[in-house]
């Protein structure tokens, strides 16, 4: 198996027969049919529901100037950036407890922080309606304690869209910064305490700078992640509430309308795309890879 | 900073309870006697356990989760191992552009994905179906294999196959004597974090599922349409143990298998 043919030998093709099935499945399952909604996306939706092949503007004009797509694309991107934020400051303080406790703590808290992985996005998410719902956890203890008469809604709001993306999210977050963290040089920090730094200036000056990597790689996950979801606003928010996936679900499943969601699709596409992009120029995708060690 | 440290570990469980309190209350609940299955608990109980197993739908819809992820996985951890064994073991030309290339299903948000592999299947006349389910299935999954596996192939030191080789083994011998052994736990991984993968799956699958078809999360996200009731959350229990659980015994036999093979 190991690669003993010298570089004299010329092209090894073991390599490449290793990596045909994955990257025919890629090409076939990923590359060509987002090369094919590209393509879609300028075909028309007659009004008889047929499609009419050709070369035409419209979906990709009525995305870009109704206002209606506008407000829920900045909606959207808003909602992902507050979460994103929530999620970095408080994901920090766990993240830097792993990196910096002792050994038996480490491995079960880690272990821990693994497992909300493995527990369903759709149980994580429906499970708030089980706290905040008007016979949740939260109304039956004001009601038991009579600080209310009737149950308060709670749900069904920007704020419970913004909680359920930020308990999805936030295990992603913790994980990118500790492993950040957790390659940090210790020296280093001794090393400021040492020439005088208090332990917040050292933790101001080495360590923060140090894990930035961590934390953009998780802020990047973070945002894409919660950009991209239809489900959490589904469940959790409100019919003002949609967010820019939502406008693609319903214009393929509902709507049928295949064009118009092939332009929603590659808009929300480029959008990210460019994030990811930005990010890989300046800190390289293998920051997010390193999570998987 | 005793004080500051303090103040950290208090934050830290409280980011805990906020990750595991919701699941905490779910199965909770779902032991609840009380026949709204909410608040206050009246005594422990079976019955939503009873009343899931009499519920053909959620029936089907385990038994359609469970082919499609034990298929997801095989398929998947088939052809994530392979790239894996690539990218780790040779230097090619290009290597950074498959390397994202393998990598790119992730990179995608799951809803262009979905479209984008739907509209394609479907302008080739496959409908939705049970086949492009699993397509899409094995195609979210891959990256992770690919990650997972070649994250732990890296730790395999090359020492081992050269040994084997320059004592005689041929490359297919070396492979089945010394590489698949030494790479099984990575195997496992992979075949595990797709499997749940897949099992959890639902963004991508609302969107491929044939009518009629349903798997566990689109099940439960069905049911919640109409209002949470406490079948969901006995569901949500019996998810929770089949997901958290298969990865813990996979974790355990692992780490078995990989002192065995130390041992000797």
């Amino acid at each position: 198996m190991a690669a003993s043919a010298s570089p004299a030998a010329g092209f090894d093709r073991r390599p490449w027969l290793l990596l045909s099935p994955a990257l025919a499945s890629v090409t076939l399952l990923l590359v060509i049919p987002t090369l094919f909604i590209v393509v879609y996306s300028f075909w028309l939706r007659t009004a008889t529901g047929a499609e009419q092949v050709g070369f035409f503007l419209d979906n990709w004009e009525e995305v870009l100037t109704d206002r209606f797509y506008r407000d829920i694309l900045l909606q959207t991107l808003r909602i992902a950036a507050i979460s994103t934020v929530i999620c970095a400051l408080v994901g920090y303080i766990p993240a830097y407890f792993i990196a910096y406790t002792p050994t038996r703590h480490k491995a079960l808290l880690l272990l821990l922080l693994m497992l909300p992985f493995w527990v369903s996005y759709i149980i994580r998410t429906m499970s708030w309606i089980n706290i905040l719902g008007v016979s949740g956890a939260v109304n039956s203890a004001l009601l038991w304690a009579g600080l209310v008469d009737e149950p308060i809604q709670m749900l069904y709001n920007e704020a419970t869209v913004i909680l359920g993306l930020v308990h999805f999210l936030l295990p992603f977050m913790i994980l990118n910064i500790y492993v950040s963290l957790d390659g940090i040089d210790r020296s280093l920090t001794d090393a400021a305490r040492s020439l005088g730094c208090t332990g917040w200036q050292a933790f101001r000056e080495v360590t923060l700078p140090l894990s930035v990597p961590g934390l953009a790689a998780g802020s990047l996950l973070c945002f894409v992640l919660g950009a991209g979801t239809y489900i959490t606003p589904m469940v959790l928010g409100g019919p003002t509430n949609a967010m820019f996936a939502n406008l693609v679900f319903e214009a393929i499943v509902t709507q049928l309308n295949w064009p118009l969601g092939s332009a929603l699709s590659l808009l929300l596409l480029a959008l990210l795309g460019a994030l990811v992009m930005v990010y890989s120029r300046f800190l390289g995708i293998d920051q997010i890879a390193k999570s998987f060690r | 900073m005793s004080l500051a440290w303090t103040a950290i570990r208090l934050g830290t469980v409280l980011v805990y309870l906020f990750m595991f309190a919701p699941v905490a209350v779910v199965m909770l609940l779902s032991f609840n006697a009380n026949q709204f299955g909410s608040f206050p608990l009246e005594g422990l109980s079976l019955r939503w356990f009873v009343a899931l197993i009499e519920n053909d739908a959620i029936v089907r819809a385990f038994q359609t989760s469970l082919v499609l992820g034990l298929l997801t996985s095989v398929i998947s951890t088939t052809m994530g191992v392979l790239a894996a064994l690539a990218m780790v073991r040779y230097d090619f030309p290009g290597k950074r552009l498959i390397s994202t290339a393998l990598i790119a299903p992730i990179l995608v948000p799951e809803v262009v994905l979905a479209v984008a592999l739907l509209l394609f299947l479907q302008a080739l006349d496959v409908p939705r179906s049970f086949f492009l389910l699993l397509m899409g299935h094995v195609i979210f999954t891959l990256p992770f294999v690919v990650l997972v596996v070649q994250a732990r192939l890296v730790g395999i030191r090359r020492e081992y196959e050269e040994a084997a080789l320059s004592l005689g083994a041929n490359a297919f011998q070396t492979f089945r004597e010394v590489t698949l052994p030494l790479m099984l736990p990575a195997v496992l991984a992979g075949m595990l974090f797709s499997f749940t993968i897949s099992f959890d799956d639902i963004t991508g699958t609302l969107f491929w599922k044939p009518g009629g078809v349903e798997t566990v999360p689109t099940q439960i996200f069905a049911m919640l349409r109409n209002s949470i009731s406490p079948e969901i959350n006995a569901l949500g229990t019996v998810m929770v143990v089949f997901t958290v659980a298969l990865p813990l015994l996979g974790a355990a036999l692992a780490r078995r298998l990989a002192a065995r093979m130390s041992g000797r």
